[in-house]
C-alpha cells in the first residue's frame, strides 16, 4: 500500500481510490497496410470493488485495451505507450516474468467464447487447477479441490463428477461458469469480462450475471465489463466509458450516461436498441454509416462523419479539432451543453420511447 | 472401445485377403519362377517339370491360392527354391528392419518435431527460413544420393563409421543407414509439425493459457504442442508400415540384411514364395499401425469417442 501513495503523490490525476489507473493510452499494430491505431489516447480508472462498463461498436479498441493490460498482445507488432499502473506497480514497462505473476493472479480475464478459449485436451479441473498450482504452490491433490470448491462455487451440479470431464461435455452456460471458475480461483483483485454473455442466451445470461455481482461482492474485485449490449451494462456496472475508434467520447456513472447521453454517437447507440414495449411500426434508428478505418481515422473528431449535428457547431471545428474529453462525467463533444440538452430533448428523448 | 476394436479387426480380414490375392496374381504375372530359377541358361524341360510339380505350379492359380492361404494360417511360409524356410528368411529380416526403423521413427520425433517447434514458433526468423530451406532439399534429392554420399564421406573418406553393416546389425552401425531412411520423413515431419504449431498458435485457448500466468515453456509443451501433435501422429503412423517395407534403397547401400534386401533378391530372382510371403507379412503390419494411429486419436483427443 506504501507504494499506492507515492504513485499516487507524483501522478496527479490518478484518483484517490483507483485501483486501475489507464493513462493515455496508445496501441498501434503495424500491418502490411499501414499503422493501425487501435488505441489512440485512452485513459480511464476502476476503483476497488467498482464495476466499469465499456460500450462500444466491433473495432472500437475495448478488446485491445484490456489485452493490453494484461500484456497479451503480439510484442512484434505492437506499440503500446501511456501508462498503465495497477495498484502502484507499471505495466506496460514489466518485465514478461513480472506479468507472468500477476496474470491469473491478481489479473485474471474471462474471454468471449468459452468453447474456444478452454482448451479441448485438459479436464475442466485441471485447467482450473492449473492457475491454482503455479500461484499458490499447492499441490495437485489441494488445487483439485479448490477447482471442486469453484466449481460449487459458480453453481455447476455434482462438481465432484464433472470436474472430471471436458470441456466438450459442458453446455454453453456451463462452459462459460468453468471460465469464470477458473479466473476466480486465485481470488484476482481486477476480473476483466471480455464480453463473458455475448455468446449465451438471455436466461443464462442473468445467471452469469448474478454469479459476477455475487463473486464481486464475495472477494471485492474490480471488474471491467466489456460488452456491446447496453442492457447488460445497465444492471452490471457503476461507472460506463463509451468507446469510438479507438478513443473514449462519454464517460460517467451509468445511470447519468444512459439517462442523459451527451455524446452523439452514445444518442445513436441508445436509438438503434431495440426495445421490448416499442412500437413495432417505427423503425429502428440505426447510426448511419460505418465505423472508421483505423489505418487511416479521419481528422478531428472521429465520429464527424456519421454525426448529424456537425450543422450546430460554428465553422468546420468538427472536422479540424479533436474534442477533448474532460475529467470526470464528460463528453467529447464541440456542442455546447446547452445545445446538447436541446438536441436530446427535442430530437433523442422521443425516439427512445 | 474394446467393441470398435474387435470391429476393426474383423474389418481386416477382408482387407487381408484382397490384398494377399492381389499379390499374389501379381506375383504370377510377373514371369515364370522356374525360369528365373534356372538364371540366363535355358531350364531343362524334365527338371523344370519336376520342379513344377514339386511347388504344385502346375495347378491352377486359385487352387495355388487357396493351399498358400491354408498354409499360412498353419504358419508354414512356404520354402524358397534354394531350400530355405521363408520363415527362417522372416527370422532374420525381420529383427534388423525392425530395428533400423525403430532409429528411424526416433530421429523423426525427436529431431522433427524438435525442429517443427522451434521454427514454427520463429515463423519468419532466421532460423525459420534456415530449416525451411534444408528440408525442401532433404526432400528434393533422393534417398541414394543422401545415402552414398554419407558413406562416402563418414565411412570411407573419414572413416567415422564402418561403411556396410555386418550381417548381426546392431543398432550403433545402424544409426546412420536409420538417419537416412529417415530423412525425407523427417523433413515432413518438421513441416507438419511447424505448419500445425504456427497455426494453433494463435488460438484462444492458447491465449487463455498466457492468461492464466502460465510461464512459456508450460504454455509450449502442455498447451500447444498437444493439439498441434494429431496429424504428425497420422503421419508417423503410416510412415511405419512404409519404412518396415520400403526400405530397399537403404538396405541396398548399406547391405543391410533385412525385409527390403530380402525382397530385392525375391523379386530379382522370381521367387513368389519370399515375395509373396513377406508382403503378407507387410500387410498385416500395415493395418495393425493403422488400427494403433486411429486408437492414438482418442488418448490424444478426449472429443473423439469410439464407440
Amino acid at each position: 500500500m506504501t507504494t499506492l501513495t507515492k504513485t499516487e503523490g507524483e501522478k496527479a490525476p490518478t484518483g484517490p481510490d483507483s485501483f486501475l489507473s489507464v493513462r493515455d493510452l496508445r496501441v498501434r499494430f503495424s500491418t502490411e497496410d499501414g499503422i493501425v491505431k487501435a488505441v489512440d489516447g485512452l485513459s480511464f480508472d476502476v476503483e476497488r470493488g467498482k464495476t466499469l462498463g465499456i460500450v462500444g461498436e466491433s473495432g472500437s479498441g475495448k478488446s485491445v485495451t484490456n489485452l493490453t493490460v494484461l500484456g497479451l498482445h503480439n510484442p512484434k507488432t505492437t506499440t503500446v505507450e501511456g501508462e498503465i499502473v495497477l495498484d502502484g506497480q507499471e505495466l506496460v514497462t514489466a518485465s514478461e516474468k513480472e506479468m507472468e505473476k500477476l496474470r491469473g493472479n491478481k489479473v485474471a480475464m474471462i474471454f468471449q467464447d468459452p468453447l474456444t478459449a478452454l482448451s479441448p485436451y485438459y479436464t475442466v479441473g485441471r485447467q482450473i487447477a492449473e492457475p491454482f498450482m503455479k500461484h499458490t504452490g499447492a499441490s495437485k491433490k489441494e488445487a483439485r479441490e479448490r477447482a471442486i470448491e469453484m466449481l460449487t462455487k459458480v453453481g455447476i451440479p455434482q462438481p465432484k463428477t464433472r470436474v472430471d470431464d471436458y470441456p466438450h461435455q459442458f453446455s454453453g452456460g456451463m462452459r462459460q461458469r468453468a471460465m469464470i471458475a477458473m479466473a476466480l480461483v486465485c481470488d484476482p483483485d481486477l476480473l476483466i469480462a471480455d464480453e463473458p454473455t455475448t455468446a449465451l442466451d438471455v436466461t443464462v445470461q442473468a445467471q452469469i450475471l448474478d454469479l459476477l455481482k455475487d463473486l464481486q461482492q464475495e472477494f471485492g474485485s474490480a471488474i471491467i465489463f466489456i460488452t456491446h449490449d447496453l442492457g447488460v451494462i445497465s444492471d452490471m456496472a457503476d461507472d460506463l466509458l463509451v468507446m469510438y475508434s479507438g478513443r473514449a467520447v462519454e464517460r460517467g456513472g451509468v445511470r447519468e450516461v444512459l439517462r442523459e447521453p451527451k455524446h452523439p454517437y452514445t444518442w445513436g447507440l441508445l436509438s438503434s436498441m431495440p426495445r421490448l414495449g416499442g412500437d413495432t411500426a417505427q423503425a429502428l434508428n440505426p447510426i448511419p454509416g460505418s465505423p472508421p478505418s483505423l489505418l487511416n481515422p479521419p481528422s478531428g473528431c472521429p465520429f464527424h462523419p456519421r454525426c448529424a449535428f456537425t450543422g450546430e457547431v460554428p465553422g468546420d471545428r468538427c472536422s479540424t479539432e479533436r474534442p477533448p474529453l474532460g475529467e470526470g462525467r464528460a463528453a467529447a463533444c464541440h456542442l455546447t451543453a446547452e445545445q446538447k440538452q436541446t438536441i436530446f430533448i427535442d430530437k433523442i428523448q422521443p425516439r427512445l420511447r | 472401445m474394446g467393441r470398435y476394436v474387435v470391429r476393426r479387426l474383423l474389418q481386416m480380414i477382408p482387407v487381408f485377403a484382397g490384398a494377399t490375392l492381389l499379390i499374389f496374381l501379381m506375383v504370377n504375372v510377373m514371369g515364370d519362377p522356374i525360369a528365373g530359377l534356372c538364371g540366363e541358361r535355358r531350364c531343362d524341360p524334365a527338371t523344370a517339370a519336376r520342379l513344377r510339380a514339386e511347388f504344385g505350379l502346375d495347378k491352377p492359380v486359385w487352387q495355388q491360392y487357396l493351399t498358400y492361404m491354408g498354409n499360412v494360417f498353419t504358419g508354414d511360409f512356404g520354402t524358397a527354391f534354394n531350400g530355405q524356410e521363408v520363415t527362417e528368411l522372416m527370422s532374420t529380416a525381420f529383427p534388423v528392419t525392425l530395428r533400423l526403423t525403430l532409429i528411424a521413427i526416433l530421429f523423426e520425433v525427436v529431431i522433427g518435431i524438435t525442429l517443427g517447434v522451434v521454427t514454427g514458433l520463429r515463423r519468419g526468423r532466421p532460423v525459420d527460413t534456415g530449416v525451411l530451406l534444408f528440408t525442401l532439399v532433404v526432400i528434393s534429392v533422393p534417398t541414394f544420393v543422401t545415402g552414398l554420399l554419407l558413406q562416402l564421406l563418414l565411412g570411407v573418406k573419414w572413416g567415422w563409421i564402418r561403411p556396410s553393416v555386418s550381417s548381426e546389425a546392431p543398432l550403433d552401425e545402424l544409426l546412420l543407414p536409420g538417419l537416412v531412411l529417415a530423412s525425407v520423413s523427417l523433413a515432413y515431419v518438421t513441416r507438419l509439425t511447424r505448419t500445425s504449431i504456427a497455426e494453433n498458435r494463435r488460438s484462444d485457448y492458447v491465449r487463455t493459457a498466457v492468461a492464466k500466468g502460465l510461464p512459456r515453456r508450460r504454455v509450449v509443451t502442455r498447451h500447444l504442442l498437444r493439439n498441434s501433435l494429431i496429424p504428425v501422429v497420422t503421419f508417423i503412423g503410416a510412415d511405419v508400415g512404409f519404412l518396415m517395407g520400403g526400405a530397399i534403397v537403404t538396405e541396398r547401400i548399406f547391405n543391410i540384411h533385412g525385409v527390403g534386401y530380402q525382397l530385392y533378391q525375391g523379386i530379382l530372382r522370381q521367387n513368389t514364395q519370399t515375395v509373396v510371403g513377406f508382403v503378407t507379412v507387410l500387410v498385416l503390419v500395415f493395418l495393425v499401425a493403422n488400427l494403433v494411429v486411429d486408437l492414438l486419436y482418442a488418448v490424444l483427443d478426449p472429443r473423439i469417442r469410439y464407440v
